[in-house]
């Protein structure tokens, strides 16, 4: 590289890095005062009456949209530069000849930060059993991988506040290392279509260039304008669905049916659940909106857990690979450990 | 030139496939873009996310998308 060369790209860094400081200044500024602004806005600008349901829900939207929004992008950001040092490939490179239940903690942790998405699904699984990483270390890995995702933690955090989002994370890491665990000491492997253990890779590429800072800092940015674009709708309704939960349906109404005392309400809600197909930006607005209204964190936990972590697009696509027998065994596994979840958290909570 | 697409059909895949098309006419460079779906074939390759993009026999990316610069740019790089 010629030192001309060098110099542009400096200054270029230099602009991107002023940018991003200007951006966080602003996203403070207005953060900070959302309450002010959401206030200032539902009473002075739209004249509304203090003390009605209209308002109370007006006001509870014009507060939640934009500030999971701004969540949103900040931890998409930040999420995106993280993920830009980790790979499939390098993860699979981690996993090669890990013992069992180091093997499950590991990819489980692995899955929450390597880039994947549910359409690569089937390379991932054949390239981690062709090298030889057990099925139920792999297991760790597709279980961890959707259910902890950056959205979930983001939209927990914004409205349910940190404590939720750790126990989310901490609850939906154990499930994924134990289901893992599970299946790996079930034995399972006859069950893998007889095809996938004859596939052999030729080679091992590695097509990563070594990034720079920019291009990490791209890496965010891109991120962001692709998770953005892509939830900020379901966010806006989900949010809108919860608002109009929190001021309309009254206190308690949610107590017999998802309460504490509705000892069957745990299992039902991941029935439910399980086949239900949400994105996580849609369906946390409105659990959080239920649990206001007298539903237990269990009972909603095991809910968004299982809309959340077992989704049936993923589970068709692994049809190609898995026989029936497995993919029962995989969402029975999952399914009891969202269960027994929920319960410990009804008793503690 | 030769260019090839592995992947088994999912949005970002297509996307891919067609910005290829796209730098290819804008730039008026003679090359194929070639499709490859069948899952063995993908497995060959070594990767382990869609889509893969092989240019002239040789991988540059998979797993992501490229903006249509860089796309443009490793084209260019690779005429033979």
């Amino acid at each position: 590289m010629s030192a001309k060369n060098r110099t542009f790209l400096n200054k270029l860094m230099k602009n991107k890095i002023i940018l991003i400081a200007l951006f966080v200044l602003f996203w403070i500024a207005v953060y900070f005062n959302l309450d002010t602004a959401a206030k200032y806005f539902v009473f002075e600008l739209l004249g509304m009456e203090q003390n009605s349901r209209l308002t109370d829900s007006v006001r509870f939207f014009f507060y939640e949209a934009p500030k999971v929004i701004l969540l949103l992008i900040i931890v998409v950001f930040a999420v995106g530069i993280i993920r830009s040092f980790f790979s499939p490939e390098k993860t699979r490179k981690i996993l090669g000849g890990k013992s069992l239940f180091a093997g499950n903690i590991l990819a489980s942790l692995l899955g929450i930060v390597t880039p994947f998405c549910s359409c690569s699904a089937i390379p991932l699984f054949l390239g981690f059993v062709e090298t030889g990483i057990p099925l139920g270390v792999t297991f760790s890995f597709l279980i961890a991988a959707p259910m902890i995702n950056e959205i979930a933690v983001v939209l927990l955090f914004g409205l349910f506040g940190w404590k939720t989002a750790l126990i989310y994370v901490a609850t939906g890491l154990t499930i994924a290392i134990l289901s893992g665990y599970v299946i790996g000491r079930l034995k399972l492997e006859k069950y893998v279509e007889n095809w996938v253990f004859q596939v052999k890779a030729n080679k091992h590429v590695n097509s990563d260039y070594r990034l720079e800072l920019a291009d990490r800092i791209d890496a965010g940015i891109n991120a962001v304008k692709e998770i953005v674009s892509k939830v900020w709708l379901y966010i806006i309704i989900g949010i809108a669905v919860g608002a109009g939960i929190h001021g309309y349906v009254p206190e308690n109404f949610m107590v017999s049916l998802m309460g504490k005392s509705a000892w069957w309400s745990v299992p039902v809600s991941v029935l439910i659940g399980v086949p239900m197909y949400s994105n996580a930006a849609g369906i946390i607005p409105v659990v959080q909106a239920l649990l206001e209204k007298g539903a237990s964190l269990g009972t909603v936990l095991a809910f968004m857990m299982s809309v959340i972590g077992l989704s049936l697009p993923e589970i068709i696509i692994l049809k190609k690979v898995l026989k029936i027998q497995l993919i029962l065994a995989f969402i029975g596994v999952v399914s009891v450990g969202i269960i027994i979840v929920g319960y410990i958290f009804n008793v503690i909570y | 030139m030769n260019i090839k697409v592995y992947g088994s059909g999912c949005p970002t895949c297509k996307k891919l496939e067609a910005m290829c098309y796209e730098v290819l006419q804008e730039n008026n460079i003679n090359g194929t873009v070639e499709k490859v779906t069948d899952i063995q074939e993908i497995m060959k390759t070594g990767i382990l996310s869609t889509p893969g993009l092989e240019i002239n026999g040789k991988m540059v990316l998979n797993g992501k998308l490229p903006t249509k610069e860089t796309l443009a740019h490793w084209i260019k790089d690779n005429i033979n």
